[in-house]
């Protein structure tokens, strides 16, 4: 039982880091069809962010969980100038294009962080010094329950900023029509820029909720948790945002009943097995549409 | 119509699709007899193209059957349907367009060619004589339309009217039993309108095959058809000459709305 | 055959026979040195990169579709030519080099044409992003695959380790420039043919080629097939030459270093990627054999290297162009336009 309660909450907790990270991709693509590759490692530059600002604030005696701040400042500057250095410019060159640059743009960032940092793995230092929590005979670490807390609100704020504003009303727009989201006065590029900047601070909440779990980061965190959130985002149905919440929350769930009950080494194998089938049975997903092409 | 003896080229009957509830086609019968022009008009979003990739293999329909040369044709997928004799051009021309009008049209010859891989890639006698056999035949076949002239050039590169009749090209080299014009004219201006019912005229007597042709110049159709059907939300409305048709107070409906006849 | 192709091949061939002669200059007669070894092992990594490159490009470039898993079909051939070879040799069969070669070769090929046909059948119906991503999936299944499969197990050797040594260094450069010479040939031919020109009409609009009577389907598996059978040979001369083997080393990264050797050279461009496989390959061992400060900065010169092609020409170096041997021997003496001849050069080896 307490196995069982363990396993739920470390694969909610990981859930929600794939279903942040998975926002990130949904979102972008929803809205320019493109695959930003580049989103895994703006999790990195948020780790990195995280190492340095965590000690920081420590030292200048503001609590520490404030290095969260900087952590999203820093995540979306690089997020917004991605994509108006490297992705804007290279719009309307087809979706080969855009998949190479962006490809590109997750390389450089990976070996950006490999000059600076090196591939030594760096722990960074608990933001939350939390007390584990104890239900009965069952106790559960208190700073897992809280981050798995914060992730949950950030979806939650995040799904009433897309249904309420008139923001999240034109992210929505676009990808329906965007022809028509123009004629109704939508700034289109504003739109696609805004989208980039909340996925990015997205991706900075999942840096916090990734360090604060695993400690220790390094380079190459970023491909390797963003192909995960990448395949949570297709199992929720590419371009749709509960979409991406359910199938992030399921693949940690997966991943971590997998790793614990049946087979440890070959949960990989597991998860990109199921991506495969669901893409075969259900193209667009379990929430997604399909766009037919008309003939 | 009904003669007795003749096997219609293509037949349907009570052909259909519905997408979620929305029935597209519906209890579709029509018989296209052999070296036949017929048309097929109707309003926008009346069901044409899609009866057009009903009886290409694009869909598969929900009811009904569709036979050509008797022969029963459900269930079958596009290139099947192409192997069997139907060929069609596209409402929004769809060329292969970086690649040139000659290999466009080698293209389509490609199902009746039989060099296998080994001979293709050790370049044996096989495979030249086939080879050069094909880009011969195209040629002739582009001659005929005025475009051999234009056989190296890219397709994308060719103006409007004669992206159009590459396409015609292309669905002949097919070698099919029933040719499907899908708005051959839209976007046309009336001197390549008019050198497209040429070639159409052309086409019939080369190659004695029936057309079907979806068109929404009423002059073109009222010229060239033969028998006309009528298709309005899905069904057939009305079926018979050109001078029948258009003098049939239903089509004239449909067409002008309620209150205009 | 027509003369002028015939002409075009004896061209051809005459400039292969000379690139080869100029290697065996370099490597033979010792005029390197004591950089012989080291620079012998530069081209075999150019050459096996010069395979998988083109037959990348063969999904990229005429297939109109990204595999971002192609390393994993490469990780397939290089474990089945080392794990057969390893066999051998612990059964103490002895084979001369040459035929050992040439049969590993072509059993890594094949197993990894037969992996690509069991992804490519359910696969292939999908297209563009989705496609890519299940290549991405495949290819970390097959990793995950080799990290459990139990190396030592099959080829009784004592230590276990899912990664292993020891390969026999068959792959000498002689047999590796012939190897790459046909393969190159052989997709080059596969290209210009009728199986070619059909596969070119899907990349430009698979509803109109069905409608021409192409099989959509069955000439999209036949390349992606060819595609990992040609990754699995670059795979297995890998094995050959450099004689260890990590599931690690074929991961993304590796998949999206050969895309970008494509894309960087010219999808569409077997002369792109003929151009771009060797140099791209080569230019980080070179980068970390001069200075080792720099070794990690090489990954990072290369990604922006390829964001600056990208935005600034998106086609790659070479667009769609293929350079004719024939044409410029036409134009040398001065014959006028040669036409655009079957050819194909198996060019630049550095």
């Amino acid at each position: 039982m307490l196995l069982f309660l363990q396993s739920l909450a470390n694969g909610l907790n990981l859930g929600s880091i794939y279903a942040l990270t998975a926002l990130g991709y949904t979102m972008v693509y929803g809205i320019i069809r493109m695959l930003n590759f580049a989103h895994g490692d703006f999790i990195m530059v948020g780790g990195f962010t995280l190492f340095y600002t965590v000690p920081l604030m420590d030292s200048l005696g503001i609590p520490k969980p404030f290095a969260i701040i900087i952590a999203v400042i820093v995540c979306v500057t690089v997020g917004v100038a991605t994509e108006q250095i490297a992705y804007k410019p290279v719009r309307g060159h087809g979706s080969m294009t855009a998949l190479i640059t962006a490809l590109g743009m997750s390389l450089i960032l990976e070996n950006l962080a490999l000059v600076l940092f090196g591939t030594t793995p760096r722990n960074v230092a608990a933001m939350f010094d939390l007390p584990n929590i104890t239900f009965g005979s069952i106790s559960l670490p208190g700073k897992t329950l809280l981050t798995l807390g914060i992730g949950i609100v950030t979806m939650v704020l995040l799904m009433i900023f897309v249904q309420k504003t008139s923001i999240g009303k034109s992210m929505r727009a676009v990808p329906e029509d965007r022809t028509a989201s123009t004629l109704v006065g939508i700034n289109v590029d504003r739109v696609i820029t805004i989208t980039f900047a909340i996925g990015s601070g997205l991706a900075a909440i999942a840096s916090m909720m990734y360090v604060t779990s695993y400690v220790s980061i390094k380079n190459e965190l970023g491909i390797a948790l963003g192909l995960k959130a990448f395949v949570a985002a297709i199992l929720g149905g590419i371009g749709s945002i509960p979409g991406a919440m359910i199938g992030g929350l399921l693949l940690g769930l997966i991943e971590i009943f997998v790793k614990v009950y049946l087979f440890p080494a070959w949960y990989e194998a597991i998860t990109y097995g199921l991506l495969i089938v669901v893409l075969l049975v259900r193209p667009a997903g379990l929430l997604g549409r399909k766009d037919n092409e008309k003939v | 119509m009904s003669e007795s003896k003749v096997i219609p080229v293509l037949e349907t009957k009570g052909l259909g699709i519905s997408f979620g509830g929305l029935k597209a086609n519906n209890d579709v019968n029509m018989v296209i007899n052999p070296g036949e022009l017929v048309g097929l008009i109707g309003p926008n979003g009346a069901g044409k193209t899609t009866f057009f990739n009903l009886i290409t293999g694009v869909y598969q329909p929900t009811e009904g059957t569709y036979y050509l040369n008797g022969e029963k044709m459900n269930g079958k997928v596009t290139h099947q349907v192409v192997a069997a004799g139907i060929a069609r051009t596209f409402q929004n021309i769809r060329l292969f367009k970086k690649m040139t009008v000659l290999e466009n049209v080698k293209v389509a010859f490609n199902k009746d060619m039989k060099a296998n891989l080994f001979q293709s890639i050790l370049r044996t006698p096989a495979f030249w004589k086939e080879e050069l056999e094909a880009e011969r035949k195209a040629l002739e076949l582009l001659s005929l339309f005025d475009l051999d002239k234009f056989a190296d050039q890219a397709a994308e590169n060719l103006p409007y009217g004669q992206q159009r009749r590459l396409e015609i090209v292309r669905a002949l080299a097919t070698d099919m039993k029933l040719l499907l014009l899908d708005e051959p004219a839209a976007g046309m201006n009336p001197t390549e309108t008019e050198s497209l019912l040429e070639s159409i005229r052309m086409i019939r007597e080369k190659f004695n095959i029936p057309i079907l042709l979806i068109e929404h110049d009423m002059n073109l159709v009222m010229n060239v058809c033969e028998r006309i059907y009528v298709l309005n939300f899905g069904e057939i409305l009305a079926e018979g000459t050109p001078d029948e048709i258009s003098h049939n107070p239903e089509v004239i409906e449909a067409y002008l709305g309620k209150g205009a006849v | 055959m027509p003369k002028k192709n015939k002409r075009g091949y004896i061209i051809n061939i005459i400039g292969i026979l000379i690139v080869f002669a100029l290697l065996c200059l370099l490597f033979d007669t010792g005029i390197l040195g004591r950089r012989t070894e080291y620079m012998k092992g530069l081209a075999t990594i150019g050459m096996f990169s010069i395979i998988m490159v083109c037959s990348l490009n063969l999904l990229t470039g005429y297939m109109g579709e990204f595999s971002l898993g192609h390393a994993g079909f490469m990780s397939v051939g290089a474990y089945t030519a080392g794990i057969f070879t390893m066999l051998l040799k612990s059964k103490g069969i002895t084979v001369p080099d040459l035929p050992l070669f040439i049969v590993s070769l072509i059993l890594g090929g094949f197993v990894a044409g037969v992996v690509g046909i069991i992804v490519g059948i359910p696969a292939l119906r999908l297209r563009g992003d989705y496609l890519c991503i299940v290549t991405v999936a495949v290819a970390e299944i097959i990793r995950v695959v080799l990290c459990n499969l139990s190396i030592p197990a099959i080829t009784g050797s004592s230590t276990f380790s899912k990664s292993f040594a020891g390969i026999p260094k068959i792959a000498d450069y002689h047999y590796v420039f012939f190897a790459m010479v046909t393969s190159v040939t052989i997709m080059y031919m596969y290209i210009r043919s009728r199986y070619g020109r059909a596969v070119i009409a899907i990349r430009e609009d698979y509803i109109a080629a069905a409608s021409s009577g192409l099989n959509v389907t069955k000439h999209k598996v036949m390349t992606f097939t060819i595609s990992a059978f040609f990754a699995g040979i670059a795979g297995a001369i890998y094995a050959l030459s450099i004689t260890s083997l990590l599931p690690t080393y074929f991961n993304f990264s590796k998949s999206s270093e050969f895309l970008a050797m494509v894309i960087m050279g010219g999808s569409g461009s077997m002369t792109g990627s003929i151009v771009a496989a060797p140099i791209l390959s080569a230019l980080p061992q070179i980068i970390s054999y001069v200075n080792a400060d720099f070794a990690s900065y090489r990954m990072l010169i290369y990604a922006v290297l390829l964001v600056l092609v990208m935005i600034f020409k998106p086609s790659g170096l070479f667009g769609n162009y293929e350079f004719s041997l024939t044409r410029v021997v036409d134009k040398v003496l001065g014959k006028g336009k040669g036409g655009a001849t079957v050819n194909e050069g198996g060019k630049k080896d550095e």
